[in-house]
């Protein structure tokens, strides 16, 4: 399978460092060595990040205390929700004296979110600490195989990955008898086809069991009746790859970093309208205007920030007069959005918010995976509803008329997909109004002449 | 409802009432059959061998045509209904031909903001293809697709495989097409990117 010429090799344009990065006050764990293509060999890992040391510790502690410790660092998941991470671990069910499980682990290395790139920095560069924290992650809920299930369009991550886990097995950190601790695990790699909704972690089961990427009802949860019928533990890669992190530092120190009930570090991905879009890796509960103005430099125009989408293209839309937000998920939420996937889109004052709502509907409309009508339908009505505002021949009453469907979707879906798509279309409605009325009243897009974020 | 935009029915997986394209090609090779077959043993269950078995067909046969569909389901023994189900399921299986280089340019929210519209635009004009066409001497083909996760360093594109995620100005889309009329870009199907 492993083809070694599909590995990248073509220089990374990303933008990963800012002054002070690596210092105590913005510690490097997710992000060291990221732009150089040489890093992610296990020689390399081993040699100058301490790699596979986390592992020896954890090995050396009981399942249930590695649990503890992750519980203990306060770590919640990094794929969008912010679940505490060590609380999702002790839900698998333990082995009884007349019941035996079979525990899968999964890594969620989808990444579809509009407006995030950092599962992929994370593979590029650090692969064998996605590998390490799967392990230690395996040892701690005692899972038997674990699987990465991949977006499809990172093919060369794919050929990346089963590279290294090649080497880690070929190390002895995979396989039989893990270092001697009686751990039997192993790795695989599964490559999606092109399916936003297939990061949800319901749909990404039914996907890697080969069917079609539709989400499940819950319950039952993944713990319980996962991959195969198996209890399951569905992780995001970030959140995986702090687990070494926790075990190398522990746990106190690690939840001494960032603010209270956010712990750690997060990468933020900044794009848009900024002078220097990247990926940067920033403690939990740093303002969100240290991000947007110092290390992304304001605006590329010099036009003042018009609005900023925190997390993904699914939270709700903030406004300048949230920039001293702390970027956690309990001050962002209580800003009104949410800390999602860690993407900040960045829009300045020449952005038309009726072609922003568009664009993000249009996408959410095609990637609904259909199964329930709110968002099937809906996604799509909401589509054409803003469309025919851009194109100037919006009606009176259908800004009522958005907001009667974003009350019929929200909630009532089967997967959060629904609500991911109403989240901004609702706040976008709801900060910008004036310029969907301007639209209507003046039967044309009074910034643009032509469509500047959507193509016809 | 007057929508004066509606979806291309050519950018969608397969539009109601469109048919699966057919091909001449309706058998698939010894070869990708025996790798199937080996793939089916990997995975907990045969199923699971649906995905990358259908990225393997769509190698060998061009597209995932409805016989590459049949073929699929005979080389794993699962129902012809399950693989229809799934081929038409995911965007990245093509129902329908493509050219030698197939180029996919992300005009999400974050590319947009930065030009990615445009660029879908001048590539449409370049290369004289509309999406969802092949053009005239089977070079080329057309789409406009989701964040491909380069969202910092965008616009971005990707010709087959190979992504190009590198702040894509008129220049540097040059240099792309450029690069695929000199070979130094896979074509599509060849077996580097299988699997
Ligand atoms: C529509 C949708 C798309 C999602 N996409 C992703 C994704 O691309 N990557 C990811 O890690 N989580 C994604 N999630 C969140 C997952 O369902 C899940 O919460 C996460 O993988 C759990 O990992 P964590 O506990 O480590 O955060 C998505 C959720 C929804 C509803
Ligand atoms: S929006 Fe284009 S790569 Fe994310």
């Amino acid at each position: 399978m492993t083809q070694n010429s599909n590995i990248r090799t073509k220089p990374d344009k990303h933008r990963y460092t800012f002054e002070g990065f690596g210092s105590e006050k913005h510690p490097n764990f997710l992000l060291r060595g990221a732009g150089d293509l040489n890093n992610w060999p296990l020689r390399v890992y081993e040699g100058t990040h301490e790699g596979y040391q986390a592992l020896r510790k954890a090995l050396q502690m009981a399942p249930g205390d590695v649990i503890g410790e992750v519980k203990a660092s306060g770590l919640r998941g990094r794929g969008g929700a912010g679940f505490l991470t060590g609380l999702k671990w002790s839900f698998l069910p333990q082995d009884t004296p007349d019941k035996k499980y079979t525990r899968y682990l999964a890594a969620n290395a989808d990444e579809g979110e509009p407006g995030t790139f950092k599962d992929r920095a994370i593979l590029e560069y650090n692969p064998h600490q996605l590998i390490e924290g799967m392990i230690i992650a395996a040892w701690a809920m005692q899972c038997r195989k674990g699987f990465i299930y991949f977006r499809g369009e990172f093919k060369w991550l794919i050929d990346k990955l089963d590279a290294a886990i090649k080497e880690a097995r070929d190390a002895g950190y995979l396989g039989q008898n893990i270092l001697g601790s009686g751990l039997d695990f192993d790795l695989d790699t599964y490559r999606g086809a092109g399916a936003y909704v297939c990061g949800e972690e319901t749909a990404l089961l039914n996907s890697l069991e080969g069917r079609r990427g539709e989400p499940r009802q819950k319950p039952p949860f993944p713990a319980v009746k996962g991959a195969y019928g198996q209890p399951t533990n569905v992780n995001n890669v970030e959140t995986l790859a702090n687990v070494p992190v926790i075990m190398r530092i522990g746990a106190s120190a690690y939840a001494s970093i960032g603010v209270k009930n956010n712990s750690g570090t997060r990468l933020f991905g900044i794009s848009g309208h900024v002078k220097n879009p990247g990926l940067f890796e920033l403690p939990m509960g740093t303002p969100l205007r240290y991000l947007v103005e110092t290390i992304g430099g304001g605006t590329l125009s010099g036009l003042p920030v018009k609005a900023i989408i925190p997390g993904g293209a699914s939270a709700p839309i903030l406004t300048p007069d949230n920039l001293d937000t702390p970027m956690d998920f309990d001050s962002l939420h209580s800003a009104g959005s949410e800390g999602g996937s860690g993407g900040v889109i960045v829009m300045d004052e020449s952005t038309c918010m009726v072609q922003a709502a568009l664009r993000a509907m249009r996408f959410f409309a095609h990637e609904s995976c259909g199964q329930c009508t709110p968002c099937r339908e809906g996604c799509h009505w909401a589509e054409m509803i803003l469309s025919r505002i851009e194109y100037g021949q919006g009606r009176r009453g259908d800004l009522e008329l958005l907001e009667s469907l974003v009350s019929r979707i929200m909630g009532h879906t089967l997967c959060p997909l629904g609500d991911a798509a109403c989240w901004p279309l609702e706040s976008i409605i709801k900060k910008f109004r004036r310029e969907f009325e301007a639209h209507i009243e003046q039967g044309k897009c009074p910034a643009h002449s032509e469509s500047v974020l959507v193509s016809a | 409802m007057t929508n004066p935009h509606p979806p291309n029915a050519n950018e969608r997986s397969l539009a109601p009432g469109q048919r699966l394209a057919s091909t001449k090609k309706t058998a698939m090779s010894e070869s990708a059959v025996a790798e199937i077959r080996l793939l089916a043993s990997r995975y907990p269950d045969k199923l699971a061998a649906t995905l990358p078995a259908l990225y393997i067909a769509q190698s060998d046969m061009g597209f995932v045509s409805l016989s590459a569909m049949q073929e699929v389901a005979r080389a794993l023994d699962v129902p012809p209904n399950h693989v229809y189900g799934v081929a038409t399921f995911y965007t990245m299986f093509r129902k329908s031909p493509v050219g030698r280089f197939h180029v996919e340019v992300c005009t999400n929210i974050c590319c947009a903001l930065r030009g990615g519209v445009k660029i879908f635009e001048r590539l449409r004009e370049r290369l004289g293809v509309r999406p969802g066409e092949v053009s005239p001497d089977g070079m080329w083909s057309l789409a406009e697709v989701e964040c491909l996760g380069s969202c910092g360093t965008g616009p971005c594109l990707q010709v087959n495989y190979d992504v190009y995620d590198e702040l894509l100005d008129d220049a540097g889309l040059d240099a792309v097409i450029e690069a695929c009329k000199s070979g130094r870009v896979a074509e599509w199907g060849s077996p580097a990117l299988r699997g």
